[in-house]
């Protein structure tokens, strides 16, 4: 490529360069391709499917639509950052539990939805659970094991709460 | 260096009037699908998200009217104060793509794109919003009717950034409805927005048209048959007039004849709503 | 946060799926997630029309761009210039004539995804545009030229059973449209081609549903011999029959050995809409006789299948469609014909359901049709015509399958129906969902049935089999087989399977590859049956040399010994002794093919013993729908489902939600659209996916009456989700509507108008 970008983000709360990128990269494909944090994922390029979401100083967005040159300065947070010593968080063990995940593609960007909404919401209702997961497309589970997983999260995070 | 991020107005308005080819980018969640999709390839881009004054909004209770920077997201207009104060630019904010949309995606977007299909597009109109723009020498105010001029066409001079909105608030019902074939995520099919103001109603529509349609001919019919005598026939009338006045096209999305038996179906159960009947 | 696990993960338990940490954390590996030293990226030039010749193609500049290392055409096809599952008539590369828009004409090979699109856009095609065929009643009637050299009509069948010139006094008849629905995996088409250090052979990560199929056309294409083509399953983002047929696999492949550098190709959203075929659009004519009790006398059938532009599993699809117009109805009499046509529309072949959808949906509708004209309730004239173990279908052959119908529908209709909307409903539960379009007044509930039976395998005298070896020492197990992993739950199941025959707990798998025999494909509901017996075998296998080895050791007669839990015991005597201590310092290692027992082809008359086995299933729809708005909200889905034998409950319950989601889709919103020949709506934001406000709820039970044909009694669950579903949505609308409507998807337009 003869253009060339050079820019710094903080991915993770790490500071990670990026050397000759062309300006049309998306954050999604700089993360995958370029800092080799493939979690995230590409299935519709257009902020349809939810499959790339990260958060961008806590919000959560769809990392395909985000021009990556232009997030310099602000906290990017992806999957490999949800805890990174290995260990799952209570949403991921839920997905696996409940047998929220089949082939996986959308389970990242899933996983970061729910994180998002039970930050925000400790107790969404039904209504509340699916509009936050809208943005989401699932293509294997129909979703029904989705809501079982987030019911759980709900239930176990009040039985240690209360 | 082809990506700028200005941190201020003047800034920005500076950048712009050097660089007048660049693209402006608010939330991205337009412009990132067209490169995504090998539609557009930028060159240069100017980022307007540091720009304090895109991000403020307040509501001035004193003047009635809610200022809109044009980098607020939609999701701060969905609930809270805002929302209170606009309420069927709440209810259209939520029909934006999906939460992560809205979470980008902004007024400033809309306006820029001015796709006849833009969600927040006919409360704009239907409200009787004021676009602000700038340029590095200049300031402007337009009607939305001035501004959108057509289909991803609108008045913005090169060199001038649409800063924000004045949208009046209203002292009567208001809301917004908006036809897709699915629950949520969906582009809209139609869209009404329709609002009350000192006991007289206007409607707008989207996606029926060229351009956000303000149905002017079935306003004044309704505000000389007058709101007090609304009913299921007059709602039914009113639909069919709005009906009228649309101009929507046939495409991949839907048919010109739904489109215009929608945006009839709409008008009514809003002004219906409008009146609580 | 560690899982911890309480019971044994045999068969029946709902067992864990060993990737799903890998998959929540991100670090699971997709095909598209992987990366070579040195790797260039490839990207391929389509044609924008249906139908057209070209008449040249000049790629000079293409090679000028910095970057570009290679630019590939048809002329560079080493090998078989066309390849096919069945019919090998789909050229890798369009030389002379384009026969549907997105048809691909070159490849390139570059640094950078964004340098691959602007050598794409360098390479200069001249066209001269023809004009399409695209209504397919043009291919039959032979009013259009043929636009491929093996004719326009890729194949007909007719069936003709019993008395042709039987009647009976009520005749329903109906023309049932449905449209051309899209696999939509997630994940898009990708694959990562490395050659060997000598250039004589290749090594290709893929997303697949059939790794030996794949090779095996790859090789004929390659002009290699197979042996020197080493194909490993990448990642699978999902499938629903979209992988079956190659798509990138030749050129991502040849690229690489052109270059002698590792290539990467992956399809964007748009691509992946022309790059992999769709379920067949069909119309579909039927007339049904029967009596004034509601018996179905005879049947009579018209069926169309668009197969598009080359001919993939078309004729396969056919035969499913043809042979399953009955349905799982017993019907002494039918005069069916199909054909399944070229035309210049997106190439159509296999999706989940495979035919038997389309089917579905127009016996379905007839059957309301039926209960319409005879009086009877929409239940009872099914449960009257339901077809038994033993009766003959229209092809003359006998059902050999269990067939739990009866019990299916019961249990259907014994679910609880959701409660009544309340007077203020939440805005999310109308149709219409966040658009706000309508008030509690505007709604109309409305209730459907569908039924369906659905064949299991292959047909017609294929030879399937699948292969699986089992390895045990020191008391842990490893497997081997080549079985596609795309989500279903294959690399749950065999681990299950082993520790049950073996009475192991630990038990691994090997890489998905070609280094065995074939598994044959994800598809057709085989894999349970199919690589399920095939580990069952291997395992069984192993577990007579483990019983000889202990009988030996302890002069016991290997027959007297059996498994309890994870031991060995002697059934007669009192040896009990674990399998871990059994086994140590013992290794043993057997491979089985599993293969179904022999079918046969149809013959002209569509008379033969063409299916394996068969499932059953019930559905029923509740929706709520703005008349007015012609907007839809499923409400709820309950389902009874014949599957043999439960094996892992959560599996089984995620195929079904998964399944029913795909159904939903298909009656309320998802259309591939194509107005002469050209795709109007290939992104996401146009061909629309339930979401999760979307969803019904839905209610499952699970009908266990293992089937002895069946290698643990459990038939393939995949399919018969998604098949009645759809028409008990349907149905549902017309219920609430009282509109005829025989079509799907549903549109706004045809609900309201």
């Amino acid at each position: 490529m003869s253009e060339s970008e050079h820019y710094t983000l903080t991915v993770n709360g790490v500071e990670r360069k990026v050397s000759d990128a062309w300006i049309g990269e998306s954050l999604l494909y700089v993360l995958r391709e370029r800092l080799g944090l493939p979690g995230s994922k590409g299935a519709c390029e257009q902020g349809e499917c939810g499959s790339c979401t990260v958060f961008v100083d806590n919000a959560a967005v769809c990392s395909c639509l985000v021009m990556a040159a232009t997030a310099v300065g602000t906290q990017i947070a992806t999957v490999e950052g949800l805890n990174e010593d290995g260990s799952l968080t209570d949403v991921q063990e839920a997905f696996v539990t409940e047998g929220a995940v089949q082939c996986g593609f959308c389970t990242p960007g899933l996983v970061m939805a729910v994180h998002h909404l039970l930050d925000h919401n400790d107790s969404p209702n039904e209504q509340e659970i699916k509009e936050a997961l809208s943005g989401n497309i699932c293509r294997c589970t129909g979703y029904g094991r989705i809501f079982a997983a987030v019911d759980t999260v709900i239930s176990v995070r009040k039985g240690i709460s209360s | 260096m082809p990506v700028f991020i200005p941190s201020s107005l003047a800034e920005a308005t500076q950048l712009l009037s050097t660089n007048l080819d660049a693209h402006l980018l608010t939330g991205g969640t337009d412009m990132m699908v067209e490169v995504n999709f090998n539609h557009r390839h930028p060159e240069t881009v100017i980022a307007l998200r540091k720009v304090p004054e895109f991000q403020q909004w307040n509501i001035d209770s004193n003047a009635r009217v809610v200022h809109i920077g044009s980098s607020v997201p939609y999701a701060t207009m969905e609930h809270g104060e805002l929302a209170k104060a606009l309420p069927a630019l709440a209810e259209a904010a939520r029909t934006v793509g999906s939460p992560q949309i809205r979470a980008a995606g902004s007024l400033g977007g809309n306006l820029g794109t001015c796709s006849p299909a833009g969600d927040s597009l006919p409360v704009l109109s239907a409200l009787d919003a004021i676009v602000h723009l700038q340029s590095e020498k200049a300031t402007r105010s337009l009607s939305f009717a001035e501004f959108m001029v057509g289909p991803k066409r609108n008045s913005r001079q090169p060199d001038e950034i649409i800063t924000g909105v004045t949208i009046p608030l209203t002292n009567g019902w208001q809301g917004y409805a908006k036809v897709g074939v699915r629950n949520a995520m969906v582009i809209s099919v139609a869209s009404v927005c329709l609002a009350i103001h000192d006991g007289k109603v206007r409607v707008a529509l989207g996606s029926v048209g060229p351009t956000i349609i303000r149905c002017s001919e079935s306003e004044a019919w309704i505000n000389s048959v007058g709101l007090e005598n609304v009913d299921h026939a007059i709602a039914q009338e009113f639909g069919a007039k709005v009906r009228a006045e649309s101009r929507p096209i046939d495409d991949h999305r839907s048919t010109a004849e739904y489109r215009r038996h929608a945006v009839g179906v709409l008008a009514a159960r809003l002004l219906l709503r409008g009146v609580q009947k | 946060m560690t899982i911890t696990k309480t019971q044994r993960d045999i068969l029946g338990s709902s067992a864990l799926r060993p990737d799903g940490i890998s998959k929540v954390q991100g670090d699971y590996e997709f095909s598209s997630d992987l990366h070579a030293e040195n790797m260039l990226w490839g990207a391929t030039l389509r044609s924008p029309h249906p139908y057209a010749r070209i008449v040249s193609i000049d790629v000079s500049a293409a090679w000028k761009i910095a970057g570009v290392e290679c630019v590939i055409t048809a002329d560079d096809v080493p090998g078989q210039l066309t390849y096919g599952l069945i019919s090998e008539d789909q050229p890798v590369f369009a030389n002379d004539v384009v026969r549907y828009m997105g048809e691909p004409i070159a490849a390139v090979a570059a640094d950078h995804p964004e340098t691959c699109r602007r050598a794409l856009a360098a390479i200069h095609v001249v066209y001269e545009v023809l004009a399409p065929l695209t209504n397919p009643e043009h291919a039959i009637d032979e009013s259009h030229e043929p636009i491929h050299p093996d004719g326009n009509i890729i194949r007909r069948q007719r069936i003709v059973h019993g008395d042709m010139h039987a009647t009976a006094p009520i005749v329903v008849e109906g023309t049932y449209d449905i449209g051309m629905q899209d696999q939509a995996f997630l994940g898009t088409e990708s694959a990562l081609a490395i050659p060997d250090h000598d250039g004589a052979g290749i090594e290709v990560f893929v997303a697949t549903q059939w790794l030996h199929e794949d090779r095996k056309q790859m090789a004929k294409c390659l002009g290699m011999p197979e042996e020197k083509v080493r194909l490993v399953l990448g990642g699978v983002g999902g499938a629903f029959g979209a992988r079956e047929d190659i798509s990138l696999q030749v050129h991502t492949a040849l690229l690489a050995m052109r270059t002698s550098r590792p290539v990467k190709m992956q399809y964007g959203r748009e691509e992946s809409f022309f790059g992999h075929v769709h379920r067949h659009p069909a119309q579909i004519w039927m007339r049904h006789h029967a009596n004034t009790d509601g018996r179905i006398v005879k049947i009579e059938a018209r069926f169309v299948f668009d197969g598009g532009a080359y001919s993939s599993t078309s004729s396969a699809v056919l035969i499913n469609g043809v042979t399953h117009t009955q349905g799982p109805y017993q019907c002494p009499n039918a005069i069916v014909d199909g054909y399944a046509v070229r035309t210049n529309n997106p190439p159509c072949g296999a999706m989940r359901g495979f035919g038997v959808v389309q089917a579905c949906f127009a016996h379905e509708g007839q059957m309301d049709k039926l209960a319409a004209a005879t009086g009877i309730d929409e239940v009872e004239i099914r449960l009257r015509n339901i077809i038994h173990t033993g009766d003959t279908m229209i092809t003359g052959q006998i059902l050999e399958s269990v067939a739990p119908l009866e019990r299916c529908i019961r249990e259907t209709a014994a679910m609880p129906l959701p409660a009544e909307m309340g007077l203020q409903p939440h805005e999310l539960d109308l149709p219409g969902g966040s658009g706000r379009t309508a008030d509690r007044r505007n709604i109309v509930r409305g209730i459907g049935w569908g039924v369906s039976m659905k064949n299991l395998m292959y047909s017609e005298g294929f030879d399937d089999y699948s292969t699986a070896r089992c390895t045990l020492t020191n008391g842990s197990v490893e497997l081997k087989f080549a079985t596609s992993e795309v989500g279903q739950g294959f690399v749950t199941l065999a681990p299950q399977i082993a520790r049950s025959v073996l009475g192991v707990d630990e038990v691994t798998y090997d890489t998905i590859d070609t280094q065995i025999g074939s598994a044959g494909s994800t598809s057709a509901s085989r894999q349970t049956w199919m690589s399920g017996g095939a580990v069952d075998g291997a395992c069984r296998m192993v577990r007579e040399r483990l019983f000889e080895h202990v009988g030996s050791l302890h002069g016991i007669e290997p027959l007297r010994l059996a498994i309890d839990d994870t031991d060995i015991i002697d059934t007669i005597g009192t040896l009990r002794i674990s399998v871990q201590e059994a086994s140590a310092n013992f290794t043993v290692s057997e491979t089985f093919e599993y293969h179904h027992r022999q079918t046969e082809d149809l013959d002209e008359n569509g008379q033969g013993n063409c299916h394996v086995a068969f499932a059953f299933v019930a559905h029923r729809a509740v929706v709520d729908v703005d008349v007015e708005l012609g907007l839809v909200k499923v409400v709820q889905i309950a389902t009874a489902q014949d599957v043999g034998r439960v094996l892992n409950p959560m599996s089984v319950t995620g195929q079904i939600e998964g399944g029913i989601a795909q159904g939903l889709g298909l009656a309320v919103m998802e259309e591939i659209i194509v107005t002469n020949g050209i795709v109007r709506n290939p992104s996401f934001t146009d061909y629309l996916l339930p979401t999760a406000l979307d969803a019904p709820q839905v209610l499952i039970s699970m009908i266990e009456e293992p089937d002895p044909q069946a290698p643990m009694g459990a038939k393939g669950v995949g399919e018969a989700p998604c098949i009645s579903v759809t028409p008990a949505i349907v149905a549902a609308i017309r219920n609430a509507t009282g509109k005829s409507i025989d079509r799907c998807p549903v549109r706004p337009q045809d609900i309201c108008f």
